[in-house]
């Protein structure tokens, strides 16, 4: 085997990130959607909440937050994960498309090509993200300067799970159509079943079960470790369960990818 | 003293659970060979190129591509192989010269080199007035020669087109068939073009006919139809099947 060029890794890691880029830059509505979605839950839904929802001070608050609050880094976490499936669902489009031929044929590592994907894929959600910041900030809800720089390397390892999920999954994903599927079992019990909308001793004291469920989802750490990190904050165990299940996630999608195994493994 | 083979397939096979899509397959290609390999839909073509660019591992068999074995080597052994799959691959957003420069870059080629690269294919394909089109303007022929274009750009020793011409009118078909045969003449590339349409191959051509899973004929395309009666003789081997050659 040739070894690991790292010129050659670098070169294919830029044109990757900026196809992705380029191909985000040409689907605008894609951007608005993903600003809107949660435009629409800090606006519509955390308005209609915020009499209803009474919120204790838990950590990493200390003092009494607005509903709005609580849910701005579940709603960055919403993006990361909406664009994780998203680019889960342009996977299987390269895929029917012939696109995915090109790159897996490409005379460089496979586990490479794959994170440098994973790797465009969150960088464009950070992106998503950060403007997302700022519009919230217009609206009232603001961190310090310092809570927008530590929250970056949340974004990323977030979005570096997220993004292993979604590369997991199209590897699972036989067809376009059986997307629909994805988004009923995948995203919604994933946002729903978390911490991003309500905090966990909300939901244990409505049911243990759930609150044993939300307690043992993955996003709701990534969840809580962008939230810990916008108020300057350091939450390891969020931390150590994001990155296991990102390296869990990026393991599936190499075994999806896995030639032996094949992703691509149809009536030729 | 005789050449060492380009590429290289020995004892292939393959199968789809329990369906049997090749068996034994082998065969040597020279350096600058033109090679057909005939044969009808689902005779499996498409799975021999699957496997001969790993996108399935080689569970039985081996391939080496320019001394490489695919199964030991794969990088070493992709680098020096350019292929057209059947289906386009061309990002249809992308112009001619960003879906040209993204492949040069998974090959490791950037700069001015790259760009040297991407002028050079374009003339030899005729089709440099077009790099600035997005590849969705393109008609299926143009589309066709930016994707030979860009198998070429890394100098590849070995170049696999896999029913290249499907889709395409008779004259656009003519005119590809006869590059590629210029590329294996005048540039000593080895070529292995897969096809269903026996007016593809030319008499001194060889031929590999391949049907259901098995190489059937090793032989010229002059050698296999003596009288020039190519599709005639392709029909009686395979039995007539129904989805055989044009």
């Amino acid at each position: 085997m040739l070894p690991f060029d790292p010129r050659a890794a670098r070169i294919a890691l830029v044109a990757i990130v900026t196809r992705e880029a380029l191909r985000f830059v040409h689907q605008r509505e894609r951007f608005l959607a993903a600003l809107v979605r949660p435009l629409v839950w800090l606006v519509v839904f955390a308005a209609g909440f915020r009499a209803a929802l009474g919120l204790s001070i838990i950590p990493p608050y200390q003092t009494y937050i607005t509903y709005e609050t609580y849910i701005v880094p579940g709603l960055c976490g919403m993006i990361l994960l909406f664009n994780g499936m998203q680019s889960s669902l342009s996977l299987v489009y390269d895929r029917e498309t012939g696109a995915m031929r090109l790159l897996l044929t490409s005379p460089l590592p496979r586990w490479w090509l794959l994170t440098c994907k994973i790797l465009a894929s969150t960088l464009i959600s950070m992106l998503q993200a950060l403007v997302f910041l700022a519009i919230a900030a217009a609206f009232g809800v603001r961190v310090s300067w310092t809570g927008y720089i530590a929250v970056l390397p949340a974004l990323l390892v977030a979005g570096l799970m997220l993004g292993g999920l979604g590369l997991a999954l199209s590897s699972l994903i036989k067809q376009l159509e059986n997307f629909a599927g994805v988004m009923n079992f995948v995203i919604f019990p994933m946002f729903f079943l978390s911490s991003a909308l309500y905090p966990l001793w909300k939901m244990a004291e409505s049911s243990q079960v759930l609150y044993a469920i939300c307690a043992s989802n993955p996003f709701t750490y990534a969840v809580e470790l962008i939230r810990f990190a916008l108020y300057g904050q350091f939450n390891p165990l969020a931390l150590a369960v994001t990155i296991g299940t990102a390296v869990a996630f990026m393991g599936l999608a190499l075994r999806g990818y896995d030639p032996a195994r094949g992703l691509i493994r149809r009536k030729g | 003293m005789t050449a060492a083979p380009a590429l290289s397939i020995q004892g292939l096979g393959f199968s789809y659970g329990a369906k049997r899509a090749l068996d034994g397959v082998a065969f040597n290609l020279a350096p600058g060979a033109f090679c057909a390999l005939l044969g009808p839909n689902g005779a499996g073509k498409s799975t021999l190129f699957s496997l001969m660019t790993r996108l399935f591992t080689t569970p039985e068999g081996r391939i080496e591509v320019m001394g490489h074995d695919l199964s030991r080597a794969p990088n070493a052994a992709l680098a020096t192989m350019g292929v057209v799959f059947q289906q386009t691959t061309l990002d249809p957003d992308l112009s001619v010269r960003r879906n040209l420069a993204y492949f040069a870059a998974l090959h490791g080629i950037a700069g001015r080199d790259r760009d040297r690269r991407i002028d050079a294919v374009l003339d030899r394909l005729a089709m440099r007035a077009r790099g600035n089109e997005r590849a969705r303007d393109l008609n299926g022929g143009h589309k066709r020669r930016v994707e030979i274009a860009r198998a070429l750009l890394h100098d590849p020793r070995v170049l696999l087109l896999d029913e290249a011409t499907v889709g395409l009118d008779a004259a656009t078909r003519g005119d590809i068939t006869t590059h590629v045969h210029a590329l294996a003449a005048e540039q000593g590339i080895t070529v292995l073009w897969a096809t269903h349409l026996t007016d593809e191959v030319l008499p001194d051509d060889r031929l590999l006919v391949l049907h259901q899973g098995r190489i059937l004929a090793d032989t010229t395309a002059a050698g296999f139809a003596p009288h020039g009666q190519l599709r005639e003789a392709f029909l009686d081997l395979t039995g007539g099947a129904p989805h055989a050659a044009i």
